[in-house]
Formats: C-alpha cells, sequence, structure tokens
C-alpha cells in the first residue's frame, strides 16, 4: 500500500509478533475488488451460455443482459490493479515479457482473450443486425459508432445471419472454458502460494469459480429485475424462477466445497491450524461467520431453497429472489475479502496478527472501491442504451429492417 | 581473526588493489569476476549472536534501507521449558538498537538474525509475473529496480517475509546480499560489521571456502525446510522453535 | 466462393485482429529491453546495474593499510575480530581522500552498552555486564581502552 512510513507502521496494531516486514499488509481492498468484479464476469458469461449452448430457453430474455453486464465489469476489472501496481506506467511488460511460471503474468492475454475474441465478438455477432439497421436509422454522433461497429459490413441477409448464429454459438462453448480460466487462475493465484496456509489449497481456484458463478447468476437476476421495474414491464417469472434455480443449485455446490475445505482444515490440524482458527473466531469472526457464511450463504441458500419446496405466489418469490440475490452478492464479497485480507492479517510465523488498516480518500482506499463498484453500473447504463437487450425495442426496429432489407 | 606481520605483508597489496577498482568509478564486477565461478550463501552461527544489532545498521547504512522496514533483522526468542510448541518472540525496530533486558529467567533465550535465504528453488522467482526478480547465474537472488511493477505479488510469496516494497520507489526491495560488494571481493556489511563472526559469507563453489569445512562438522539448519525452497542461509545452533 | 457469399463480416473482424495482432508484436519487438533472456527470464543488464551501487563500508582491510599502529594494538586484544567500521560506522568517503571526512569521535555510553549490556539471550560465556552497577557512571573508556579493551592498568579518578 503506498506512502506507508516508518510513522504509519508503528499506528498499526500488532497482537502477538509478526516478521517486520509483514505488520503492513500488501493488497488492500482493491485486490479484493478484482476477483469479486471478474467474477460477476465469468459468472454472468455462463449464465449466457446456460441459454446459448445448453438450451435452457427460460433465461432467455436475461441472454443480452448477461452478456452487456460481463463487458461492463470486464471494462473495469483491470482498474483496481492498476490503481494498486507501485509502477502502472510499467504493467504493459507482462504483455513484453510474461513470466510463464507466474500465474499473474496469464492476466494479461486471458483478459484481452476473454475481452475480444470472446465478449465482443460474441456481443458483435449477436447485435450485429441490430447496429446495421441502427446505423442507418440514427444520426449524429450516435449513426458514427454504430458505423463503425459494423466494420463496413452491411450484410444482414438471412444467411450472414445463419453464419453468426453458428459462429455465435461456437465462441459461447470456447467461452466456457475461457470464463473458467479468466477466474480460475485468479484463484491460483492464491492458491498455489505454498508460504500462506490460508491460501494455499488445490480447492482454491475450484471455489472461485463457484462462488463467482453464484456472485454472477445473482446479480443478473437482480439487475433483470431491477430492468423490468425501470421499464414498466412485466417480470418473466419462469425466467427468474429458472435463473433462481440455478442459483440454487451453483450455491449448495459453493456451500459444499467451502465447508469441505474448513472441515478438512480443522480436521487435520496442521501447524498454522491453531493460528488462523484464533484468527477466524476473533479479527474474523464478523466478516467469514456472520456475513459469509449465515447471512451471505446459508441464509440465502434456505430462503431460495423455500422456493423450490413450498408453492409460493409469486411475488413472495419476487421478494425472497431480491433479499436471496442481495445477500448472495454481499456474501461473496465477504467472501473475497476473508481469503485476501484475511490471509495477510496472520504473521506467517503463526505467533501473531495484524490490522487492515483501510484509508478512505486514498488511492487503494475505500472510497476508490466504491468508485470502482459503480462505475460498471454507468458503463452499463451506456452500454443498454447503445445496444438495448429487449425485443420490444428490436420489433421497432425489425419493422424498419423489414422495410428496408425485406423479410426475415 | 588474528594477523601475522607477514599475512599483513600480503594482504596490503591485495586491499591495494581491491581499492583501486572500488575508487575507479565503482565498475559493476572487479575486471575478473566470473559469475559461474561462484555459488553465494551465508551462514549464520546462532551460538554467538550477541543481539547488538550492528548487522542491522550496517546492512540500513550501506543499502540505504527506508526506516521501518528491514534488509535483515535480529529476532529475540524466549523458549519456555513447559511450552516449547510456542516460544516469545521479539524484535524490536528489528532489533536495530539491541533489545532490552528479558524479563524472564527460566527457559532458554537466544537471538536468530533472519535475512534473505537466497533460496536456489526460490518461490519469489517463481510468482513475479515480468521477470523483474531472478536467481542470478551465481546464485544470488535480485530485484530489478527498473523492471518491478510493485505488484506484490513476490512479498506475498516468500515464505520467511524477508521482502517489502519501498514507499518511495514503489518497487520489491530485498537483501540482495550486498552483490555489489561481493563482486568485488569484500563481504557483505553485515559480516562485515558482525563483532563475533556469527555471520560469515559463503561461497559454496569455492573449494577453499570454510563453508565446506564447517558444513561437514556441525549439525547445520535451514528455516522451514518442508517448504523445499533450497534455502542458501544456513544456521548453526538453530532451534527447533525457530519460526 | 459461395460459402463465404455472407461471411464477409467475419472476414473484415479477422483482419482488424490480425492487424492488432501484428501492431502488437511491432511494439513487443521495439519494446522489449535488448539485455532481456540474456542469462535467464530476466533483464541481463539487471545484474551489471546491481553491482553498480555505490559503497558505505570500505571494509576492514582497507583500515588496517593505513592505521597499522591501531592494528597492531588491535590484533593482540579480543576485539582482533571487531571490524573498524562496526564502531566507527560507515567511512568509505575517507578511505577514498581522508582529509575530506573526518570519523566523529563515539560516544562509549552508547556503543559499548549495546553489545555488552547484560541480556540473558546473549551467549553464557560472552562478556556482558550490567551498565548500571558495573562503573557507577564512569565512562566505558575510563578502564577500557576500546581497541584493546582489557584492563592493564586503571587510570586514576574514582571507579
Amino acid at each position: 500500500m503506498a506512502r506507508c512510513d516508518k510513522e504509519l507502521l508503528l499506528q498499526i496494531p500488532v497482537e502477538g509478533f509478526m516478521y517486520p516486514n509483514e505488520v503492513e499488509l500488501q493488497w488492500s481492498v482493491l485486490i479484493v475488488l478484482y476477483p469479486f468484479l471478474t467474477g460477476l464476469v465469468a459468472g454472468a458469461f455462463i449464465l449466457a451460455s446456460l441459454e446459448r449452448v445448453f438450451m435452457v430457453k427460460a433465461v432467455k430474455p436475461t441472454y443480452r443482459l448477461a452478456l452487456l453486464t460481463a463487458l461492463a465489469f470486464l471494462i473495469v476489472a483491470p482498474l483496481p490493479l492498476q490503481l494498486h501496481l507501485g509502477h502502472p506506467e510499467r504493467s504493459f511488460e507482462m504483455y513484453l515479457t510474461p513470466h510463464r511460471s507466474s500465474a499473474m503474468a496469464m492476466f494479461g492475454f486471458v483478459y484481452l482473450w476473454y475481452l475480444l475474441a470472446v465478449l465482443v465478438v460474441e456481443i458483435w455477432l449477436d447485435y450485429r443486425r441490430d447496429i446495421v439497421v441502427m446505423s442507418q436509422c440514427t444520426t449524429g454522433w450516435k449513426r458514427l459508432v454504430y458505423r463503425v461497429l459494423t466494420l463496413g459490413s452491411t450484410n444482414i441477409s438471412e444467411r450472414s445471419l445463419h453464419i453468426d448464429e453458428r459462429v455465435g454459438w461456437l465462441v459461447t462453448v470456447i467461452g466456457i472454458p475461457s470464463a473458467f480460466l479468466l477466474h480460475g487462475y485468479v484463484g491460483f493465484i492464491f492458491g498455489s502460494v505454498k508460504a500462506n496456509p490460508w491460501w494455499s489449497s488445490p480447492l482454491m481456484p475450484v471455489v472461485f469459480l463457484f462462488s463467482a458463478m453464484v456472485s454472477g447468476i445473482a446479480i443478473v437476476m437482480l439487475l433483470y429485475m431491477l430492468m423490468c421495474r425501470l421499464r414498466r414491464e412485466p417480470i418473466d417469472m419462469d425466467c427468474v424462477d429458472t435463473v433462481a434455480k440455478y442459483l440454487f443449485y451453483t450455491f449448495i455446490i459453493d456451500f459444499s466445497l467451502e465447508m469441505l475445505d474448513l472441515i478438512h482444515r480443522i480436521y487435520e490440524a496442521d501447524e498454522s491450524f491453531r493460528s488462523l482458527d484464533f484468527m477466524v473466531h476473533t479479527r474474523l469472526f464478523l466478516s467469514q461467520v456472520v456475513i459469509q457464511i449465515l447471512l451471505g450463504t446459508v441464509l440465502p441458500i434456505l430462503l431460495i431453497g423455500v422456493t423450490q419446496v413450498v408453492k409460493l405466489a409469486a411475488e413472495q418469490r419476487k421478494r425472497i429472489y431480491v433479499a436471496a440475490g442481495c445477500l448472495t452478492m454481499i456474501g461473496i464479497f465477504a467472501m473475497r475479502w476473508n481469503v485476501v485480507i484475511g490471509g495477510q492479517l496472520f504473521s506467517k510465523s503463526f505467533l501473531g496478527y495484524t490490522t487492515y488498516k483501510m484509508g478512505f480518500v486514498a488511492r487503494e482506499g475505500l472510497l476508490t472501491a466504491i468508485v470502482l463498484t459503480v462505475l460498471p453500473f454507468v458503463i452499463l447504463g451506456v452500454l443498454v442504451k447503445l445496444l438495448p437487450p429487449w425485443p420490444e425495442k428490436k420489433s421497432a426496429i425489425s419493422s424498419v429492417a423489414v422495410a428496408a432489407y425485406g423479410a426475415d | 581473526m588474528s594477523i601475522t606481520r607477514r599475512q599483513l605483508l600480503i594482504l596490503l597489496p591485495a586491499a591495494a588493489v581491491a581499492w583501486k577498482s572500488i575508487l575507479a568509478g565503482t565498475p559493476e564486477t572487479s575486471p575478473n569476476y566470473n559469475m559461474t565461478e561462484h555459488w553465494w550463501g551465508m551462514l549464520v552461527d546462532i551460538t554467538k549472536c550477541i543481539g547488538c544489532g550492528s548487522c542491522v545498521r550496517a546492512c540500513q547504512m550501506e543499502n540505504q534501507v527506508p526506516d521501518g522496514y528491514f534488509r535483515t533483522w535480529v529476532e529475540r526468542y524466549h523458549v519456555s521449558d513447559y511450552d516449547i510448541e510456542n516460544p516469545k518472540v521479539d524484535s524490536p525496530d528489528g532489533g536495530k538498537n539491541g533489545f532490552p533486558p528479558a524479563t524472564v529467567s527460566d527457559g532458554k533465550n537466544f537471538f536468530v538474525p533472519k535475512m534473505c535465504n537466497h533460496c536456489a528453488d526460490s518461490p519469489c522467482t517463481q510468482v513475479c509475473p515480468v521477470g523483474a526478480t531472478f536467481v542470478s547465474p551465481d546464485g544470488v537472488v535480485l530485484v530489478d529496480q527498473k523492471y518491478c511493477l510493485g505488484c506484490r505479488y513476490c512479498v506475498q510469496a516468500c515464505p520467511y517475509g524477508c521482502r517489502f516494497v519501498d514507499p518511495k520507489k514503489k518497487t520489491a526491495q530485498k537483501c540482495t546480499l550486498c552483490y555489489h560488494r561481493i563482486t568485488k571481493g569484500l563481504t557483505t556489511a553485515c559480516c562485515e560489521n558482525c563483532p563475533t563472526g556469527a555471520r560469515q559469507l559463503a561461497d559454496l563453489k569455492n573449494p577453499n571456502d570454510p563453508i565446506h569445512e564447517f558444513l561437514k562438522t556441525h549439525a547445520v539448519q535451514v528455516l522451514k525446510p518442508y517448504l523445499a525452497t533450497r534455502s542458501k542461509l544456513f544456521y548453526n545452533g538453530l532451534d527447533g522453535s525457530v519460526r | 466462393m459461395k460459402a463465404f457469399k455472407d461471411a464477409g463480416h467475419l472476414f473484415r473482424l479477422a483482419s482488424v485482429f490480425l492487424v492488432g495482432g501484428v501492431l502488437f508484436l511491432a511494439f513487443r519487438g521495439v519494446l522489449v529491453p535488448r539485455s532481456f533472456g540474456q542469462y535467464g527470464h530476466y533483464r541481463g543488464n539487471a545484474i551489471k546495474d546491481t553491482a553498480a551501487l555505490p559503497i558505505s563500508y570500505a571494509g576492514h582491510q582497507v583500515c588496517e593499510s593505513c592505521h597499522t599502529d591501531v592494528l597492531e594494538v588491535k590484533s593482540k586484544g579480543v576485539h582482533k575480530g571487531v571490524a573498524c567500521e562496526a564502531c566507527h560506522g560507515p567511512l568509505a568517503t575517507h578511505a577514498d581522500d581522508p582529509a575530506s571526512v573526518q570519523p566523529t569521535k563515539l560516544d562509549t555510553a552508547v556503543l559499548c552498552v549495546r553489545c555488552h549490556e547484560a541480556n540473558l539471550a546473549k551467549p553464557k560465556n560472552f562478556p556482558q555486564v550490567v551498565s548500571a552497577e558495573h562503573s557507577g557512571g564512569a565512562p566505558c573508556e575510563t578502564c577500557h581502552q576500546p581497541h584493546s579493551p582489557a584492563i592493564v592498568a586503571v587510570t586514576g579518578g574514582s571507579q
């Protein structure tokens, strides 16, 4: 963390013994935010692929929204990393000389691959007809934007759209393991550090991935319900019921994995266990036991579980989904917090603990984290305006398209 | 280190040559330094360490180490007879100005100097995303100050807590084994200033280095051997309770 | 070709990626430091950069090459293994140009105590005293000559 001189160091309360260089935390709330954001990207994409590849027709209304959500969060994702680096101007070195033994070096390429070869291509292929039509219908700077996006081709014949459909399907199929890689490698960054027993685990990439899917599904569900409200459109209950069902199943798997890790730790009780156990019971109690496990995992599972077992009216189900969705988002953020911050609160000598002093108006402070969390929603707002996700707008355009290019 | 007149007559010209090469605008290495002929390590003798902190002060002055951060530090252990698993450890300001008197007399007390272990299988160089930290051909783990991004992954990956990020330069820093000195025939600043000879620079490729004899005749340990870092910081008399 | 008739837009997309890829490779060729990869996955010149850092401690051999009189005294006492700069501080600048830099006079009250203050953690056979009880406030050099600390004569005054 930046600008920490000796005076500031001395202000950090230390309990027991820490190696002198360990007192100051290395990775701040921004590094908590990064896996949270890429997790949303991966999870939203997986939800989108449910419809495209696994033919779950019920979730179609969320398809385009899920893609745009993924894009909005992916655009913001590198920002917390850049703000954290001591020398962000040197970050391009990861593209020049990536060190192949380092999981972090993969970031640049996996990110670029996922952004360009998967997400942007898939969105472009799915929206291409609308882009071409809007490049004819709109005026001013918007028209210029759409014209650039067409890449100069105005071919929206049935055959070209069919080719788009097939290629898009292929891109989605490639996109699923790419999404796993995009977020799985983050888990591996932590899971492969043998020096840190809180992180070092083969389960880490898997836990990260499943919690990412949970958060991604939850946020698309919440955004869909919110946008229907804003557009004064009825919520497609079949859609949200299906999304909630998938959220439920994914959550069960995620919870099982986290419990497996916990039980394994308690059972084996290796040399780090006493120190970590004490940390969880004291410094991490609120964020881990209360927020992550009880409020953020058990409660949402129970809430959605109720809807799976008991027949409830649509209004009641909606309320439960919103509550469960919000709790899930908080819980998954808490999970990232507990991994990143928790892993730095204890000494590698297992003899002491330090404290995380989070600034507010600082380069790596809370305000920055809040701004970076809000920013994707702002970008999503712009994307939704530029590339409207929903059929009713599409039908208005379709009639123009039919007039201009002949029948579908 | 007793020195006879004869030895002095041999030493003086050698010192003069070494000094001349230093004065000649601090060249990269002395002209006849060949990296492949050396494999550097260090020996720390716990039975000799008096916790005076001379090494910590010397390192800070030689390497302009920022206050509050440490390229080397000294820990004091108090291991009581009835609770060997839980030693009491302290390191006030890294031991830079010595230690206050111990208050409890039962059990054993000793000092443990710590620094970068210059691991041959170093986990910190493994995780660097751009190749800014590396093991040199002569076995010293170094950081390229012009290339480091300051991502702090190496600091996380070091099991020994020997790395930090300079608050002004914003790059990773750690003990360089005084590379700028050892390549000119000098010893490290910490070894130079250790009054009891508890710290000794070792060149494992040099057949005349006393380390070879020492390793044959003493029980020597490294920190956290189960992590298989192939540490080259050897301790004599390291108690099992040392973390 | 008939198969590619309606796929023109895909070729345009592919060419955008191709151009991007070529630009990336071009940038890479220019921006990767010349000495990178010389010895391993790092900038070879980093080794030279590190080796060229300035030196602060001259090393006892250099001190002894001029101060032979001190060496004579020291080599006979128990401080023979203590380097000059361990007490006198870094003096490479003094060795470089003796007239320009004069080492400061040391305060034994701080200096000697650092090593010799009694502490349970110090090795039992190491000479250590409780300084408050040892000399009744008299400075260490009253009885001990630092270069050869064994007491041979008490230089008058109170104990």
